[in-house]
């Protein structure tokens, strides 16, 4: 038996609404399948489950928004059997769900959650007697929780130890009420989504201290290998110019692992799958930064696919939960039609950011003699706090230097 | 013991302080503007000079700092003088004297200089005396490290504070209130020195702590009575003491009452209502079920017509429904 949580679906979330449930109690699931589509500021994601079980119970109702951490459904696991527990939810692991809401509830981010106002005294008290205040009502001026009302709260309490008293709603209703409620004022969709972006880029501004470095890289090889390579192949099997550079960066992050990393609880946390995330713009304005998951696995082909899967999903506002909160470094190309040059903000809590600006022709010299060659930008951000230029220098290096053997990619 | 009382009107009380301190002690000695032949502005010390002569009932000149400085000059040379300022209003004059002589000289001595003056000034609003007359200085005395300052409410205080101040080291400041001269209370017959450190509960109640200091203290207690009737348990605390103040007292109740309303004829802002609200909230802050409140007097120059000037104070009906609604939830 195992609780099916609201998955962070990055750094910024604190909340999604859900919208479809995929599995009704008693289907059967596995890690990986999609059970349910949630919104969020990035839009419609689908979340999946990490084991494969039996749905037990589905706690939460669709419309609901609940707060990141908190119990969606019940899986019963793979070796109990289904019909092990046929109570479904007993007492106390209603109990035990209840005590797992109030640290989610707790834990969400104070700017979201309705601050409860509660007396100085009221909450002392509520501390000692184990009354959760979100639960109380309080019947100040404004809802004020006073000594009073705990003290009331506290008397249902023991007289009926977790069972529900008749008023009170159950708990998931009244936090998906209180949420509801705060939410009732509409936010359109690309406004939550600016909002999002506007939290976490602010959030790295602040928080990052970021270094800039920048390295011309001469693309002639690859592009000339790329040529020939699409010349054997239909058109729907051509790998195009962005994919190259993605599996070139997968490369490069395994000779240079440190940029491949969290910043967490005040160290660099180097991560162990290479999940790339890259930036695709909406056309209804924002961008959302999907992962190309084990990218240094992957080969070119199937690389070119799955960039073109998942830019067709995120523009359909499908992505998979997975997808949007895996990344470990992202990279932005800015293609075409673009700039330059593009010094990218970290993603927190990631520790570096990759740009490529647009291809150019530019005299290039080597080997003594000059010429027309197509250049791109490679520009790297990187937290100072986790690695120093010198990393970030040689991961520039190792980049172009996969980028001089196309074969090797 | 003796357990009779007397009963006399607040002026009686402030007179027989001051003949006992002199009876007592041949080093007070009392001066000020109209003490003597006149008997006082207010008729306090009526009688005073006919018994204990010039020596130690003096007129002074109506230069509140040169006698003041006379008052701190007399204690450094090891007197004990009484100086009565007839009204607070007038102390404003002796500023300098009292903050940078009085206060200081055991500082700027190196603690060789102590000043065991006493300073009475009569005070409060209410008797139609325009604004230049009807001063609150009370929180501007109990800002100045140095000082003691009293504030006598009650008969008791009226009789038993000078005593006390007499033997304090240090100059001590005694407010006392003209609206009250007049009025009876009953006092032990034996009444003599009180403490003057100490905050007194003057009525004990569970509900909720209204802190007062001088004529408020009337308007709470009645305010507190129409309260119990209305079933709100109100306890009054007379602060007495405005510097120091006595923390204990204040928090000890509304450890008990959870609430506490403040209420003081000085104005608002900066006031021993704002001293006595920070404190609470610094040390006692998860004591509080309600945010303190605090009625004061308007901050307006004190205004001549007698229902504006009743207006521009907190009176009892205010009191009372400022604590219901406090009661609400």
């Amino acid at each position: 038996m195992s609780e099916f949580l609201m998955p962070s679906l990055g750094a910024d979330m604190e909340a999604g609404t859900l919208t479809e449930w995929y599995v009704k109690p008693g289907d059967k699931v596995k890690r990986g399948d999609a059970i349910a589509e949630v919104e969020t500021q990035k839009g419609l994601i689908d979340i999946e489950v990490y084991e494969d079980g039996v749905i037990e119970k589905l706690v939460m109702q669709v419309g609901d928004k609940v707060p990141v951490g908190t119990v969606l459904a019940i899986i019963s696991g793979e070796k109990e059997k289904a019909g092990e527990t046929p109570k479904a939810v007993t007492e106390k692991q209603k109990g035990e769900i209840l005590a797992e809401q109030k640290i989610a509830v707790s834990a969400a981010p104070a700017k979201d959650v309705k601050r409860i106002k509660v007396s100085p005294l009221a909450r002392k008290i509520a501390e000692e007697l184990g009354v959760d205040l979100s639960k109380v009502k309080g019947t100040g001026d404004g809802g004020v929780i006073h000594r009073e009302d705990v003290e009331n709260a506290a008397k249902l309490q023991k007289q009926s130890p977790v069972v529900e008293t008749p008023p009170v709603k159950k708990p998931e209703a009244v936090i998906a009420e209180k949420l509801i409620e705060e939410a009732k004022t509409p936010v359109p969709a690309s406004d939550k989504m600016r909002m999002a972006i506007a939290a976490a880029m602010s959030r790295s501004n602040r928080e990052i201290p970021h270094y800039y470095l920048e390295s011309r890289i001469d693309l002639k090889l690859a592009l000339e290998w790329l040529e020939a390579e699409n010349k054997k192949r239909n058109i729907k099997e051509r790998i195009l110019q962005p994919a190259l550079l993605l599996k070139a960066v997968a490369k490069a992050l395994t000779v240079v692992p440190q940029l491949n990393a969290y910043w967490q609880d005040n160290q660099i946390q180097i991560q162990e799958a290479i999940n790339i995330g890259f930036a695709i713009s909406l056309r209804q304005g924002g961008l959302v930064i999907p992962a190309i998951l084990n990218a240094d696995m992957k080969s070119l082909d199937e690389m070119m696919k799955d960039m073109l899967d998942i830019t067709i999903r995120a523009r359909e506002s499908k992505l998979r939960s997975i997808e949007l909160s895996s990344s470990t470094i992202t990279v932005t190309n800015l293609g075409e039609r673009g700039a330059e040059k593009v010094f990218g903000v970290i993603y927190p809590p990631q520790v570096a950011i990759l740009g490529f600006g647009k291809v150019t022709e530019q005299p290039w010299a080597s080997n003594g003699m000059v010429g027309v060659h197509p250049v791109v930008t490679a520009t790297l951000a990187a937290d100072h706090r986790a690695t120093d230029g010198h990393t970030g220098s040689k991961f520039l290096e190792a980049l172009n230097n996969f980028l001089q053997k196309p074969e090797t990619l | 013991m003796n357990n009779s009382t007397i009963k006399l009107t607040y002026r009686e009380a402030l007179k027989q302080a001051i003949r006992e301190a002199l009876q007592k002690d041949e080093r007070v000695f009392m001066m000020g503007e109209d003490v003597g032949r006149y008997g006082g502005a207010f008729a306090v010390s009526k009688g005073l000079l006919q018994e204990f002569g010039e020596e130690r009932i003096m007129d002074t000149p109506l230069s509140e700092s040169g006698f003041v400085g006379a008052g701190i000059g007399a204690a450094l040379a090891g007197m004990k003088p009484i100086v009565e300022i007839m009204t607070v209003n007038f102390s404003l004059l002796a500023m300098d004297q009292i903050v940078n002589n009085a206060a200081t000289l055991l500082h700027m001595s190196g603690g060789q200089l102590n000043v065991p003056l006493v300073i009475r000034m009569s005070c409060g609003i209410g008797r139609q005396l325009a604004a230049q007359h009807s001063h609150s200085w009370e929180p501007l005395y109990a800002h100045i490290p140095g000082l003691k300052v009293v504030s006598a409410a009650s008969h008791e205080d009226a009789r038993g504070m000078l005593l006390t101040a007499l033997t304090e080291p240090d100059p001590v400041i005694i407010f006392e209130y003209t609206s009250l001269l007049n009025l009876e209370g009953e006092i032990p017959a034996n009444a003599g020195a009180v403490d003057i450190s100490k905050a007194k509960v003057r009525r004990e109640g569970k509900d909720i702590s209204i802190i007062t200091y001088g004529t408020g203290l009337y308007k709470s207690l009645d305010a507190a009575n129409e309260l119990a009737t209305a079933g709100i348990d109100a306890e009054v605390i007379d602060l007495r003491s405005l510097r120091p103040l006595d923390e204990e007292t204040v928090f000890t109740s509304v450890s008990k009452t959870h609430r506490a309303l403040i209420v003081e004829d000085a104005w608002k802002s900066v006031s021993v209502s704002s001293e006595i609200s920070a404190r609470i909230m610094e040390h006692i802050f998860y004591e509080l079920d309600q945010p303190v409140q605090r009625l004061c007097g308007l901050e307006v120059p004190i205004p001549y017509p007698e229902h504006l000037e009743t207006a521009s104070l907190p009176q009892k009906a205010e009191i009372v429904s400022a604590v219901k609604k406090m009661m609400q939830s």
